[in-house]
């Protein structure tokens, strides 16, 4: 299929950037999206331009590093996908595709479609952890039975693979589906139970800090995630927050 | 006399890391503080290293090419990691897991080593599952287990189809928490370009800030590479896109000897390739094979009908079926090795019963096991006479809740419902055993400068056993470097902060900025990835799944026409100050190109066949083993380690040899 592309171009943080069109021709509606990306930057380098900037790496879905915003919608238009997950058979011969960097305060743009996420580091730096060393000198890992259901969500919750969709699709940038879901996975283990007022605390402190917005219950970063992180994790995290503030 | 000296130390197989333990020097905490250490690589080696390191008091810095640890490839680790629990009740131990390991890695690894990450495995679980990570559990809360490739029990600990995510994210938030202590410097959209020694130790390496492009200098007592492997060097692997030699590369280059290049693990089960454009190959989890079943059709009309569309795969009866590992292999069946796995795909492809229409894939069917289940679960459901739908439906569900997430993505790649039609799996290059020669102490040829994870040669032989990837990973970073690094560091109390204005570094830093420029400056008339496919090709061609000593030599040339080409006519666009992905990709492509050859040669060296390493000349030629692979004990069981010396290709061979006091060196048979 042959295609046209609008690109967000910014050849640096202090650049003002703007959109740039590009056609792609002969594209196998069997490639993924990112390789669509390297038949176009392969056409650039060997026309002597600067092929675009994207971030990528694992391309099965699991790494959270590739970002764009692809036709309005994190990730593109498919469901329970990355962009490295996206495939061409999405669209048809003759489409426009805007591509654009996640948009968000917290989130600056470094080149082109890359953005700077390192907010997010920052969050789990304040509390996204269970203060135990790594001695190995630890209790057997079968002395505490953890009820299966809340393992299960636990992991469900833990599947978070950090790629700030949620925060992209968000109108008001806010961080609080990622932050949940760490919250949520301590909250629901014993083991992390036992740091669970401070995790809370100091980790919504910190993501109010780095400028991201508040909940206003759109649903928007549900729908984009690909990981399917539910909105109960925020749900939990007011409670846990809430509860941590009563105690003081 | 070898110049190697393995440091392996003296006395009973299974005292040997206690006692060697009770006896090194240690670090007085106060003096930790004033202490370096570089680790570069933050996956399951690095970050678990440097989070350790740091707890313990040192000053770490960590550096990654990503733009944030949780992303290092071990995140995509699928099936699980191995510990000798026992929790199965099934007659696991230390010593079979020990056995296991050096069984599957077809008698190559060094006893020493391996028992000593057989030993520490029960460790990690007990440490990951402190820190938060939630693995699989059964209905009373227990940690629960399943079966990989290679061995007779379960040992397997699991969180879905996303162990390596879990596991990797623990080892992050250990980081974290040291990060935020500022007992880790974490400097990310690094990569490190050389490593600088002074009067012969690793005191420090050379990086290139990836944002802004500036090149910096970095010091410490002690460098730790944790790099990972070379599977990039055949361009499609299942490697993310940025997995890179570079680091155990330029290693090597500045005196790290590197073992055994030539032992690659081909994954047998990986989602076919389907066009030229393609980037990268995608992993079904081995654990699959616990469920699912792989076939071929008997008939070639049949194959010649599917191909064709004119048959579905669910159409054929099964005595139409030719469930090729079942029938070679009835003791371990879909169970064997992934060597053994995938020299059999290979073998009825090559005859002409390939599935696709590139003739390069064998069918991976569930349908057995979703019979079973559904069964299983109408009997505990109490639903009497049950429809054959309603069977189907209970089995597709414990189907999903085992392997969700890896039927989906399978889904979104072929387009195809695997729940409904046999996947088509065909083998890929998934992981490295060979790499940089370390001793006992994890320290490499250069003093100083230690190698941990795939990057290292050590526990995985000519083959590395599913499951056991996560386990060496951790094993080095949270339980093995920590105590043997503290021996070094011991003597380095009064040494100092190591300076960066000296000449070393001054002719490192030299030597990384003369190389960058060359690149923007050559100008020629193709990009990186027409090179690196180019390699890839010869690789997988010539240094596949089998390899004769013709093909190895061409192969040697290839790569040596290819890299020179390479310096005349690669064409990097954008400059060197600033982001530039092209320009990373050179320098990485740049060393593969010289890695590629060693590789060739090494394989030609070893004229056996032994795990991942298949020689055409050296099959057994009859009994019960007919055309299987065939070892040599007797001139070849030694890890070959490589000293760099100008052109790959006049690299000089170390041998250290192997030496099995606890095991009996067999064939292996899985039969």
């Amino acid at each position: 299929m042959n295609l046209t592309l609008k690109i967000w171009r910014q050849k640096g943080p202090q650049d003002k950037g703007k959109m740039v069109d590009y056609k792609v021709t002969d594209i196998s509606e069997h490639m993924s999206f990112l390789e669509m990306m390297d038949v176009l930057n392969e056409q650039l380098t060997n026309k002597g331009e600067e092929p675009v900037a994207f971030d990528h790496d694992c391309r099965e879905g699991i790494c959270g590093m590739c970002s764009m915003y692809i036709n309005g919608e994190a990730h593109g238009p498919d469901r329970g996908v990355t962009t490295c997950q996206l495939h061409m058979r999405m669209f048809k011969d003759g489409d426009t595709i805007t591509i654009e960097p996640f948009r968000a305060k917290a989130f600056p743009v470094i080149k082109d479609l890359v953005v700077d996420r390192s907010s997010f580091d920052r969050i789990q730096q304040a509390g996204g952890f269970i203060s135990v060393n790594t001695s190995g000198n630890t209790q057997d890992a079968n002395a505490i039975p953890i009820p299966k259901h809340a393992a299960d969500e636990a992991m469900d919750a833990a599947t978070c693979i950090g790629c700030g969709a949620c925060v992209a699709s968000c109108k008001n940038s806010s961080a609080m589906l990622f932050v949940g879901a760490k919250v949520s996975q301590y909250a629901l283990l014993p083991q992390g139970r036992v740091e669970a007022t401070d995790r809370v605390k100091n980790m919504v402190a910190q993501m109010d800090l780095e400028g991201f917005g508040n909940c206003t219950n759109t649903g928007a970063c549900e729908v984009e995630c690909p990981k399917g992180i539910s909105l109960e994790n925020i749900a939990r995290m007011n409670r846990e927050f809430f509860a941590a503030s009563i105690k003081g | 006399m070898s110049v190697l000296d393995s440091k392996v130390p003296k006395g009973p197989l299974k005292d040997k890391w206690t006692t060697y333990k009770d006896k090194i020097n240690l670090v007085n905490p106060a003096n930790k503080r004033n202490i370096d250490v570089i680790v570069v690589g933050t996956g399951l080696a690095g970050g678990s290293a440097a989070a350790t390191l740091a707890e313990l008091g040192y000053r770490v810095k960590a550096f990654c090419y990503q733009d944030s640890p949780r992303r290092a490839h071990s995140i995509a680790a699928q099936g699980g990691i191995n510990a000798a629990k026992n929790y199965q009740g099934d007659g696991d131990s230390t010593y079979r897991l020990f056995y296991d390991t050096i069984k599957g890695g077809d008698y190559r690894s060094r006893e020493a080593n391996v028992y000593r990450l057989a030993e520490v495995s029960t460790n990690i679980i007990d440490q990951c599952v402190a820190q938060g990570v939630p693995f699989a559990r059964d209905y009373g809360g227990l940690l629960d287990n399943r079966s990989f490739g290679g061995v007779l029990v379960s040992r397997t600990f699991y969180a879905k189809g996303q162990t390596g995510q879990q596991l990797l994210l623990g080892a992050y938030s250990a980081m974290n928490r040291q990060i935020a202590r500022g007992k880790i410097e974490m400097f990310n959209r690094h990569e490190m370009l050389d490593v600088v020694k002074v009067n012969g130790k690793a005191r420090g390496i050379i990086a290139r800030n990836l944002v802004t492009g500036e090149i910096e200098r970095h010091s410490a007592h002690a460098v730790v590479i944790a790099s990972g492997g070379y599977g990039n060097v055949y361009f499609l692997s299942t490697n993310a896109m940025g997995s890179n030699a570079t680091a155990a590369w330029k290693i090597h280059k500045k005196g790290a000897f590197f073992a055994n290049p030539c032992y690659t693990q081909i994954h047998p089960t990986c989602i076919p390739r389907s066009g030229d454009y393609q980037s990268k190959l995608t992993l079904m989890s081995e654990s699959l094979r616990n469920d699912g079943r792989i076939w071929v059709p008997k008939k070639m009309e049949d194959v010649l009908a599917i191909r064709e569309g004119k048959l579905k795969p669910t159409q054929l009866s099964e005595d139409q079926r030719d469930y090729y590992l079942e029938r070679r292999y009835p003791a371990f069946g879909n169970l064997v090795p992934r060597d053994v796995a995938s020299r059999a795909a290979k073998e009825r492809c090559d005859a002409g019963f390939g599935v696709n229409a590139t003739g390069e894939a064998v069918y991976l069917d569930f349908k057995s096991a979703i019979e079973r289940y559904g069964l299983e679960q109408a009997k505990i459901h109490g639903i009497q006479d049950a429809s054959k739908e309603k069977i189907t439906e209970l089995g597709e569900a414990v189907v999903e809740a085992k392997y969700g997430n890896l039927f989906q993505m399978y889904e979104k790649i072929v387009d195809e419902n695997p729940y409904k039609t046999p996947m088509m799996i065909y083998p890929a290059t998934h992981y490295t055993m060979g790499g940089v020669w370390v001793d006992y102490n994890l320290m490499t040829t250069v003093e100083g400068l230690y190698c941990i994870g795939e990057a290292n040669f050590s526990d995985h032989g000519a083959n590395r056993l599913g499951a056991s990837a996560l386990m060496q990973g951790l094993a080095d970073g949270y339980f093995v470097l920590p105590y043997t690094i503290g021996d070094y560091l011991s003597h380095e109390i009064r040494t100092g902060r190591i300076p960066t204005d000296t000449p070393e570094f001054d002719e490192a830093e030299k030597e990384v900025t003369e190389r960058i420029n060359f690149f923007i400056n050559n100008k020629g008339t193709h990009s990186v990835d027409y090179f690196h496919k180019r390699l890839g090709k010869v690789m997988w061609d010539k240094c596949g799944m089998s390899r004769n000593a013709a093909g190895l030599k061409e192969a040697m040339a290839e790569i040596k026409e290819i890299r020179e080409e390479f310096y005349k006519e690669v064409n990097v666009p954008g400059s060197a100050n600033e982001m530039n992905p092209e320009l990373e990709k050179a320098g990485r492509v740049a060393d593969f190109l010289e890695l590629g050859e060693l590789f060739a040669k090494d394989a030609l060296m070893r004229e056996e066949s032994c795990g991942g390493h298949f020689r055409e000349e050296s099959v057994e030629i009859d009994g019960e083993q007919k055309g299987e692979a065939k070892r040599n004990d007797k001139d070849y069981a030694f890890v070959a380690a490589w000293e760099y010396k100008g052109e790959p290709a006049d690299a000089v061979l170390h041998k250290e040899q192997l030496e099995f006091k606890d095991i009996e060196l067999k064939q292996r048979s899985y039969k």
